[in-house]
């Protein structure tokens, strides 16, 4: 009987091979399986196994080929029942089984096992444009991710019952319109994976967003987006993209701490305390931006992940390098124009050439009232009419940006600059 | 596994249509009709005529109505099908670019709807 010390360790190690390996173990578990829910029941008994057998015979060698043998084995039980079943139920009925059936041998040599990574039929199935976004996200958390759906209603806050029939729906979906289980071919390849990216990039951005409140779980998406990030790269080293949009995110996550302050008040990019800025972020996100760069095929994400480069290399607001930042904006507006990036070259020009020429652009740039909706267009417009001494313009601008701000943290950062001006 | 493709077209602009538009649609549906015929996938296909032929039958409080006209207005409107074995999704999606509907510039859409039946083929598509 093992003792109490034993168990708590192996729940330890299974928790920590679940988070590790779950994605992996569930990709090709569906692949053998033909059905995400089969695959999801027959991984939760193989860990529920793990989690009885390991402390009294140690971890194996192998723990996710351990545990995949072990799904696998409940899989071929599940399908022989089922076959049985229907046989009992209609004798015409056949059914071509899905369960490749290895030698008994075999079964039990799990720790010699090895199982290719399917993961990236996983992402890309998930990620399927026949899903929409919002079960695409939530389709990948739940698979790729590990995350629980409790977890992802809460980082979205959605109802739980909400996001369980997003999962539920989705997985329909992929079921009765039978969206393949494969890696696309070749030649949709760069559409398919700018959808793999943009969802990964939206989590990202959902965890980075400043909120008042549940920063933990906030913070939690930001560490998964950039952990499926890294295992994009992982699974296709050969895409810049894919280490440009993981060099984006380290860049920004590098500055988590400093973002807000003590009182969880926002603190802007000029503002924050340098020396709170994680290193080894930057020092990851500069490599993986070099790694792209040396593929040269430029990309929107290599741009943006460029930009935040040259603002995590100054060691001060006054040494950054804001001409060259200016410069890849434009070369952003060439890739993805349009008028928020358009924006934020006029705002780099300002910093760069002078704040009346920025000003002028930035306006130029609202002509078409395609920003007059976007809070931080009439913010950056305040921002500037408060450099330049124009309180009563400025006033006028903090207060419209207040009335579009969706979110509360930034709302009251807007309202204190509007306080200062002390009209 | 079998898909039905629901070609939807804005009628109003297919009426504006040149003979020169008509033709080049016609041919294009000739040509992906060939095509699947010779892969072997092509099972039905045909156009519809105009919704203003159209007829609506309905049960309400216990009586048949018949109406004239299509069930709904509708800003596209449904103007034929195709019915093909596919594989799976991606295969009926690649079908369903080629498929034309729109008329010398004119919006349209492919809806694509997966067909019940008892017997599902084999497939390497995951069930839910």
């Amino acid at each position: 009987m093992p003792g109490l010390g034993a168990m708590r360790e192996s729940k330890t190690v299974v928790e920590n091979v679940f988070r590790q390996e779950s994605g992996r173990i569930i990709a090709t578990l569906i692949r053998l399986a033909g059905s995400f829910d089969l695959a999801e029941e027959a991984m939760q008994e193989a860990f529920a196994t793990a989690l009885e057998t390991w402390p009294a015979k140690g971890v194996p060698e192998k723990p996710g080929a351990w545990i995949t043998a072990v799904a696998q084995r409940k899989l071929i039980d599940h399908g022989r029942r089922e076959r049985t079943r229907r046989e009992k139920q209609d004798p015409l009925l056949y059914e071509t089984p899905t369960i490749h059936e290895p030698e008994a041998e075999a079964l039990f040599a799990a720790e010699e096992a090895m199982y290719p990574d399917d993961r990236l039929r996983l992402i890309f199935t998930c990620c399927h444009p026949a899903l929409n976004m919002e079960a695409q996200v939530a389709l990948t958390l739940r698979t790729l991710g590990g995350l629980t759906t409790p977890e992802i209603a809460r980082a979205f806050l959605v109802p739980e019952p909400t996001l369980a029939q997003r999962v539920v729906r989705a997985k329909q979906k992929i079921s009765e319109a039978h969206i393949p289980y494969e890696v696309p071919p070749r030649a949709q390849i760069p559409e398919r994976l700018a959808a793999v990216q943009a969802v990964i990039y939206l989590i990202f951005n959902e965890g980075y967003a400043a909120t008042a409140g549940d920063s933990l779980i906030r913070r939690d998406l930001c560490n998964e987006a950039i952990r499926l990030g890294r295992m994009l790269c992982d699974l296709l080293p050969h895409e810049a993209e894919n280490s440009g949009l993981l060099a984006l995110m380290l860049l920004h996550d590098s500055r988590r701490a400093a973002r807000t302050d003590s009182q969880g008040h926002l603190v802007t990019l000029e503002e924050q305390n340098r020396s709170q800025w994680d290193q080894q972020r930057i020092v990851e996100g500069l490599e993986r931006l070099q790694d792209a760069m040396e593929q040269r095929r430029s990309g929107p994400y290599q741009l943006q992940a460029a930009i935040s480069a040259l603002h995590a290399e100054a060691s001060s607001p006054e040494a950054t390098d804001w001409k060259q930042i200016a410069a890849l904006y434009r070369s952003l507006l060439r890739l993805s124009p349009s008028p928020v990036v358009a924006l934020n070259h006029a705002v780099a020009v300002a910093m760069s050439e002078g704040l009346e020429k920025g000003l002028a652009q930035i306006d130029s740039v609202g002509e078409s009232g395609r920003l007059d909706q976007y809070h931080l267009f009439h913010a950056a417009r305040a921002d500037i009419l408060r450099r330049l001494g124009r309180k009563k313009e400025a006033a006028a601008a903090y207060r419209e940006a207040i009335s579009l701000a969706t979110n509360k943290v930034e709302q009251e950062y807007l309202s204190r600059r509007l306080e200062e001006l002390q009209l | 596994m079998r898909y039905m493709l629901l070609i939807y077209t804005k009628e109003d602009e297919v009426a504006w249509a040149s003979q020169q538009e008509m033709a080049t649609i016609a041919n294009g549906h000739m040509s992906v009709m060939a095509e699947a015929r010779s892969k072997g996938v092509l099972q039905g296909a045909e156009p519809l005529a105009p919704t203003t032929t159209a007829t609506t039958v309905r049960l309400q409080n216990g009586k048949t109505m018949i109406v004239d006209g299509p069930f709904a207005e509708t800003k596209e409107q449904l103007a034929g099908y195709y019915i093909l074995e596919c594989q799976d999704l991606d295969a009926a999606i690649a079908w369903a670019t080629k498929i034309p509907t729109a008329c010398g510039g004119l919006q349209g859409c492919v809806e694509i709807r997966p067909m019940r039946f008892m017997n599902q083929g084999a497939g390497s598509a995951p069930r839910a």
